[in-house]
């Protein structure tokens, strides 16, 4: 057994130097009934490399992966190219088997990268600061809707302005009825909060100056959802919000059939106190060195308990490694050319799908995803153009989220929209 | 002025962050030009964003220089109790990142990503047979959020026997980690406490007078087993039969599961519902602090109240289904599938077998550190320990020295410290998890310099500990001055 260490020769000598015979013994504390001495059945032995990984491969190779053809899936999750040197860094012992840095003078490299993360999501959003990282946008805006009600207290609304992201809000909607709270659509001095996604689940581009006055005078805080993060660097950031929340897994992480993914959390620095998840800091060591520190942790699970602003402990920290690296190498230039690429590529998509019968634009504003409805079932659309090896939008009734990227052709674009034209008419 | 350069040494890796190595017009990607057009945002155009601008070799030595700041499994002995830091198998990385997998969307049509789903499948029927509990999901995105999963089942499993308005209380033991408390306060619930008793365990006479006063009003008891003191619930088929008494649920922190993998089933204790860090027990690397993945798997009887999605087997074909009475969605898409090919291809390389071996070796090897450090460090529990020791600093605390200095020195000392100060029932602990991934002489090579460590303290010359480390990238931090003005971005920090 490759991963094991001892040797039986280890163990027996182990076994004496504790004074018993066999290693049940050490197990004295289960009933006996209880204790298995055989391995259980219906499972197989252990296998070697070779074996196994014919077993994965041949699993893998029944899928058909988002490179295969041309693809316009997005609806929360990009696909976007990641630099070689990304996955080069994070496969690094250093960073991929080390845990969360509690002990700091050990793991200065770790923290340096996430108080990097903090700094660049800050800068994305607008916000003053930013944690560590959330599992994904969907509980990261969950735990915004829970930060607001502890924020507004006695207030118990939620109110949502335009398309979200279903998968959000039906995440949201489990946290929120633990705490007897609603989504609303009227934005009155009942909400704690109101949520606009940015851009929104369809792809429209809200104006939050808008949105930032009616919070005002409901007195309401607003949180706004980003979960295509490359699109920060075409538009302006959202610096109108409280707290900014979203899916950053566009830059370093991939498609991951949708997990891991890489949730953000940045807000205004005056709540930071009621922040949910790690945060990490600056400071100085015992020789006046700068370092770093996870810090502010008497709001968290294992200091406060159940008194704790939330449950969550593992954080997405390689991912978020993964998305520090990458913005790292697109920098302040390429990450703004990126954004440019990549909504210049959803104009050429409009373009070439405004000439076909049976296709109507509804967006007025996009950045890399816009929605078309169509003259049938999207659904029914999405099955032709498969028959055809395209992976088409995400389907909702006679409508299609379409999303692209700097990975997408002109070569697909053109295919796409002729083979809708041909399924349409 | 001539430049004098420091004596650091050849491999003290110091590096600015970034934005200080930035130089205007520097980039680290080559993207195609962009042909001048209109931009449809209905906005102009973003200014500045503010990030650095360096190019590729600056980035690679950056991330490079800083990851030599850093100690992991990889590098050595790290001994992190109830964290279970065993070695990571690079094939589980390799499988994750097989185009097939790894480059697939969670919205795809599900004749397109059957194999996905199968690889799930597969996963939830292996964790139900190791326990023997019926059902399993896959949706938590962490330990964390899998007891939120395991306690949101139990909620609705109450409420639809009509029973959740007067089912308020869970029972909680003071060694339980910080997550389940706080867990159940999220789900709404109060908190009743169970004091340990004198051999680290929950007291069976205690818990009997907790189900007799509070009786039906309680909703389950959330317990880790084995228990963060190190120890097996012995009790623990009692207290499941007194929990179900009144009807209430038996949940499972699988937090320790590593020491009775293969060994015990825990439906045959009586758990309900459990769940499991697949960054533990079945190797996924923690990476710095995750990504995790928290499964539950619960009896047959509440396998309709499971989060959604849910993969189900019709005919030959594999299906996302959400549960009937699903107690709802707990993350985005399909959870961390990532860490689910990590997970299975773990499981498939170890086997039935091999992981009941994993589970011994481990149990033997920490009652190894126990059996020779026993006489040198406080044991505040007697008796075998599983997969973990638990020992204090209350024999080195007359001499002025604490479990802070303790793991400072192993620091100084090149290992990574225990985990420190946990559980919270005893004064300075130390909980020791080897894991059955080290050799005898990795752990030989621990416990020599823990005596060595206990001999300086006794014989009054630890004081020098207090200062430790010394060689370190750096020394002691500032956690006062952190959290009292806190610089949480480069923004703030110049």
């Amino acid at each position: 057994m490759r991963y094991l260490a001892l040797t039986e020769k280890d163990r027996k000598e182990m076994l004496e130097s504790i004074g018993v015979s066999n290693v049940d013994q050490l197990y004295d504390a289960v009933p006996e009934e209880f204790l298995l001495k055989k391995p259980i059945s219906n499972l197989p032995s252990h296998q070697g490399e070779i074996e196994v990984e014919s077993f994965i491969k041949s699993l893998s190779n029944k899928n058909r992966s988002a490179s295969e053809g041309p693809f316009f899936l997005g609806a929360g999750c990009y696909k976007h190219h990641i630099p070689a040197s990304v996955d080069h860094i994070i496969q690094r012992s250093e960073y991929l088997t080390s845990y969360t840095p509690y002990q700091p003078e050990i793991s200065q490299g770790t923290l340096a990268v996430i108080f990097q993360f903090q700094s660049i999501i800050a800068l994305l959003t607008g916000m003053e600061i930013a944690n560590a990282s959330m599992y994904d946008g969907a509980t990261s805006m969950a735990e915004s809707c829970l930060m607001a009600l502890r924020i507004k207290q006695g207030r118990k609304n939620i109110a949502t302005i335009g398309n979200i992201h279903p998968d959000y809000l039906e995440v949201a909607k489990t946290y929120l009825d633990l705490n007897d709270a609603n989504f609303v659509s009227q934005v009155d001095e009942s909400c704690a909060a109101v949520i606009v996604q940015y851009p929104d689940f369809q792809g429209e581009i809200n104006s939050l100056d808008e949105v930032r006055k009616k919070c005002d005078s409901a007195g309401a805080l607003l949180i706004v959802v980003t979960n295509e993060i490359v699109s920060l660097g075409l538009l302006e950031s959202p610096k109108q919000a409280d707290i900014v929340v979203g899916e950053a897994s566009s830059l370093g992480v991939g498609l991951n059939f949708g997990g891991p993914l890489l949730g953000f959390f940045a807000c205004k620095k005056e709540f930071v106190r009621q922040m949910p998840g790690r945060i990490c800091g600056a400071t100085v060591d015992a020789d006046g060195k700068p370092g770093y520190v996870l810090t502010l942790n008497a709001r968290e699970q294992h200091i406060r308990r159940e008194k704790a602003t939330s449950n969550i402990c593992s954080n997405q920290g390689l991912c978020a490694t993964a998305f520090t690296i990458h913005t790292s190498l697109l920098g302040e230039i390429g990450f703004k050319k990126l954004a440019l690429i990549n909504h210049k590529k959803a104009c050429d998509l409009a373009d070439a799908l405004s000439s076909v019968k049976g296709v109507k634009i509804l967006n007025k504003s996009f950045f890399n995803e816009f929605t078309i409805e169509l003259s049938k079932d999207a659904a029914e659309v999405n099955k032709k153009l498969l028959a055809k090896n395209i992976i088409g939008g995400f389907a909702q009734g006679n409508k299609m989220i379409l999303a692209v990227s700097e990975l997408t052709s002109e070569n697909d674009i053109k295919t796409f929209a002729q083979e809708l034209e041909k399924i349409l008419n | 002025m001539t430049f004098i350069p420091q004596e650091i040494g050849g491999l003290n890796h110091e590096t600015d962050i970034l934005i200080k190595q930035s130089r205007a017009g520097a980039c680290g990607v080559d993207l195609p030009e962009v042909t001048s057009f209109t931009i449809r945002t209905g906005q102009k155009e973003r200014q500045e964003i503010g990030l650095p601008q360096v190019n590729e070799p600056t980035v690679i030595r950056h991330f490079v220089r800083l990851s030599n700041q850093n100690y992991s499994i990889d590098a050595g002995f790290y001994p992190l109790g109830s964290c279970t830091m065993k070695h990571n198998p690079r094939l589980n990385e390799k499988m994750a990142r097989l185009p097939g997998l790894a480059d697939i969307h969670p919205l795809q049509d599900q004749s397109t990503v059957q194999g996905a789903l199968e690889l799930m499948f597969n996963l939830q029927n292996w964790l139900a047979t190791l326990t023997g509990l019926g059902a399993v999901s896959l949706a938590p995105a962490a330990g964390a959020q899998g007891e939120l999963a395991g306690m949101l089942v139990i909620k609705k499993a109450h409420e639809t026997k009509g029973e959740a308005a007067t089912r308020k209380i869970v029972l909680i033991p003071d060694s339980a980690h910080g997550t389940n408390p706080a867990t159940a306060a999220m789900c709404g619930f109060e908190i009743k406490v169970i004091p340990s008793n004198k051999d680290g365990l929950i007291d069976l006479e205690t818990f009997k007078k907790l189900i007799a006063e509070h009786g039906r009003s309680i909703a389950g008891t959330m317990i880790t087993n084995p228990n963060t003191c190190g120890k097996f619930e012995k009790d623990i088929k009692e207290i499941a039969d007194l929990i179900h008494s009144v009807g209430a649920y038996f949940y499972c922190d699988g937090a320790n599961y590593n020491a009775i993998v293969g060994k015990v089933r825990p439906a045959d204790i009586g758990v309900d519902v459990m769940h499991f860090n697949l960054h533990k027990t079945f190797s996924t690397p923690h990476g710095g602090g995750g990504p995790g993945s928290g499964p539950i798997a619960v009896r047959a009887e509440l396998a309709e109240f499971l989060p959604t999605p849910h993969v189900e087997k019709e005919g030959s074909a594999y299906k996302l289904v959400a549960p009937k009475s699903s107690c709802g969605k707990v993350k985005g898409f399909n959870g961390q599938f990532g860490m689910h090919i990590r997970a299975l291809t773990y499981m498939l390389s170890h086997g039935s077998d091999g992981l009941q071996k994993v589970a011994e070796d481990s149990v033997l090897s920490a009652n190894y550190i126990l059996s020779k450090l026993k006489d040198l460090y406080h044991v505040p529990f007697e008796g075998n320990c599983m997969h973990e020791c638990l020992l204090t600093d209350k024999l080195q605390k007359v001499k002025g020295i604490s479990t802070l200095d303790i793991a400072k020195a192993l620091v100084e000392y090149g290992i990574h410290p225990m985990t420190v100060f946990f559980p919270l029932v005893v004064q300075g602990a130390m909980l020791i998890e080897p894991t059955e991934t080290e050799t005898k002489e990795t752990i030989d090579q621990f416990i020599d310099t823990m005596v060595f460590i206990a001999k300086e303290i006794e014989s009054g010359k630890g004081d020098r500990f207090h200062n430790y480390p010394v060689s370190t990238p750096r020394r002691r931090l500032d956690d006062v001055r952190a959290a009292k003005t806190p610089i949480l971005t480069w923004m703030n920090n110049n």
